[in-house]
């Protein structure tokens, strides 16, 4: 496709990129970390549901496939950019206004600790319009008031299409309700990030 | 800021003017000081006690001014407590192999919870040491700000739902036999046995305002920095360090580390994955 040029300047102008991402996107995930630049100019954050406990290798995985310097967060952590931060499992994680990260252990939301509202929602708050925001493949409805907490503050946002997901439910939820200026197949997404 | 005043017409959420003359209401009110506390953590707790109580803005001021047993219902849904027995499997582990044989060396071994929120860390670390023979030994102190949750932990009875958790975080920090063994059944619930309750105590302590109040071999205090600035973290720090023994042990959450450059000298790093710290000097 021919980028529009609205969407790729508000791409550019971004100081942030989240990608939220369920059931049916860990490889869509991995792939944009590895084709992402190194000089994107942009912190990226990955948030991911995954089970507790779960003593994954996903972090690993993610840093051994990226060109940029990849992090689990811990708490307090300065948002740099040219880094992708990976949200850890079993706590919420929020953006303070002070460009750092602040976790939470409360409450699971739609059974999600990592919560992509949460972080969306925070994000909004910290960021305004210098977000650009991914909502990818999940089996349930995480996501959406985030992105569009983040649509009314002025970012980008996107929704995969639903047809071009494994699990169409989030970025369908998301539709729903308005929360995506754009909706994009995988490979459109990717042609953006790399643009 | 511009874009601020945008976002403040165009959401339900609280303003960050609105949130600072909350926290000073409460502080002149109630004694009880949020300033240092995480802010997007904080607003996201304040929109949530305004949505479950039904409350605006306006109502929740006049509930905390006027009502006087509103407060304690208001900071049990501010302050989290989720918690888990053996939360963070691989932590317990660690301490069973890089603590407790240290703390064996003890005549006596006081142990502090810090934010123990329901108690389910007191029980578990109860668990560890009567595993390990020091029961008789050891004295734990779970305190919170919170009266509520205070009571829920003397009282030890869990949930089947929630011991199930437990159970496989326990099966997971590689311990023998099974959590089980340690509650006993009553109709949708479990309460732990008697035995490892008689050398807890738990009470009232707020770290932002109150002083020490006894010696410990070890302090544990995890899930609760992350809902502080990190010079309120600073602070509680120097509470801490002064409330141990001579290379007592700090253990923090999993994601969790000492940010202050001077605490960062005051003690070693035992683990670095586990946030296990020992403490330097006297």
């Amino acid at each position: 496709m021919a980028l529009d040029k609205n969407i790729s300047d508000r791409w550019h102008n971004s100081d942030i990129l989240l990608l939220g991402g369920s059931a049916g996107s860990f490889k869509l995930l991995f792939h944009i970390v590895k084709i992402l630049p190194p000089n994107l100019n942009k912190a990226v954050v990955v948030a991911m549901h995954r089970k507790k406990n779960y003593l994954s290798e996903v972090e690993k995985l993610f840093a051994d496939g990226a060109g940029m310097s990849t992090v689990e967060i811990n708490d307090k952590d300065k948002i740099n950019k040219n880094t992708i931060y990976i949200v850890p499992a079993n706590y919420h994680t929020l953006i303070e206004k002070d460009y750092s990260f602040a976790l939470d252990v409360s409450e699971a939301l739609w059974f999600s600790k990592p919560s992509i509202d949460i972080t969306f929602e925070s994000a909004a708050d910290a960021y305004y319009d210098k977000c650009t925001a991914i909502l990818f493949s999940g089996a349930n409805q995480d996501g959406a008031e985030g992105l569009l907490k983040l649509k009314k503050a002025g970012s980008l946002t996107i929704a995969q299409h639903p047809e071009d997901a494994v699990m169409p439910e989030m970025p369908q939820a998301a539709i729903d309700i308005s929360a995506a200026d754009y909706v994009l197949r995988a490979e459109e997404i990717y042609e953006l990030l790399k643009s | 800021m511009a874009g601020e005043l945008i976002m403040d017409t165009t959401t339900q959420g609280l303003t960050t003017e609105q949130i600072s003359e909350l926290i000073d209401l409460v502080k002149k009110v109630h004694g009880f000081d949020f300033s240092d506390y995480s802010k997007a953590s904080l607003k996201r707790r304040l929109t949530r006690v305004m949505m479950i109580k039904k409350l605006t803005f306006y109502d929740l001021k006049h509930k905390l001014v006027n009502d006087p047993l509103f407060f304690q219902i208001f900071l049990e849904e501010i302050t989290v407590n989720v918690t888990e027995m053996f939360r963070d499997p691989l932590f317990y582990r660690a301490v069973n192999t890089l603590v407790l044989p240290y703390l064996s060396t003890y005549q006596h071994i006081k142990i502090w919870s810090a934010g123990c929120s329901s108690g389910e860390e007191v029980y578990s670390l109860a668990i560890l040491l009567n595993q390990a023979g020091f029961t008789e030994k050891s004295f734990i102190y779970g305190t919170d700000v919170n009266t509520i949750v205070l009571k829920e932990a003397r009282k030890g009875i869990y949930s089947f739902r929630s011991i199930k958790t437990y159970a496989e975080n326990y099966q997971l920090a590689g311990l023998s036999g099974s959590l089980t063994d340690y509650f006993t059944t009553l109709y949708d619930a479990a309460a732990i046995h008697s035995g490892l309750k008689v050398n807890t105590l738990f009470s009232v302590h707020n770290l932002i305002s109150d002083t020490i109040f006894n010696e410990f071999q070890l302090i544990s205090c995890r899930n609760v920095f992350i809902y502080f600035e990190t010079r309120l973290q600073e602070k509680i720090l120097e509470l801490f360090y002064k409330s141990l023994c001579p290379h007592g042990f700090l253990v923090l959450g999993s994601k969790e580390t000492i940010r202050s450059d001077f605490f960062k000298k005051k003690f070693k790093v035992i683990n670095q994955k586990e946030n296990i710290y020992q403490k330097i000097g006297s």
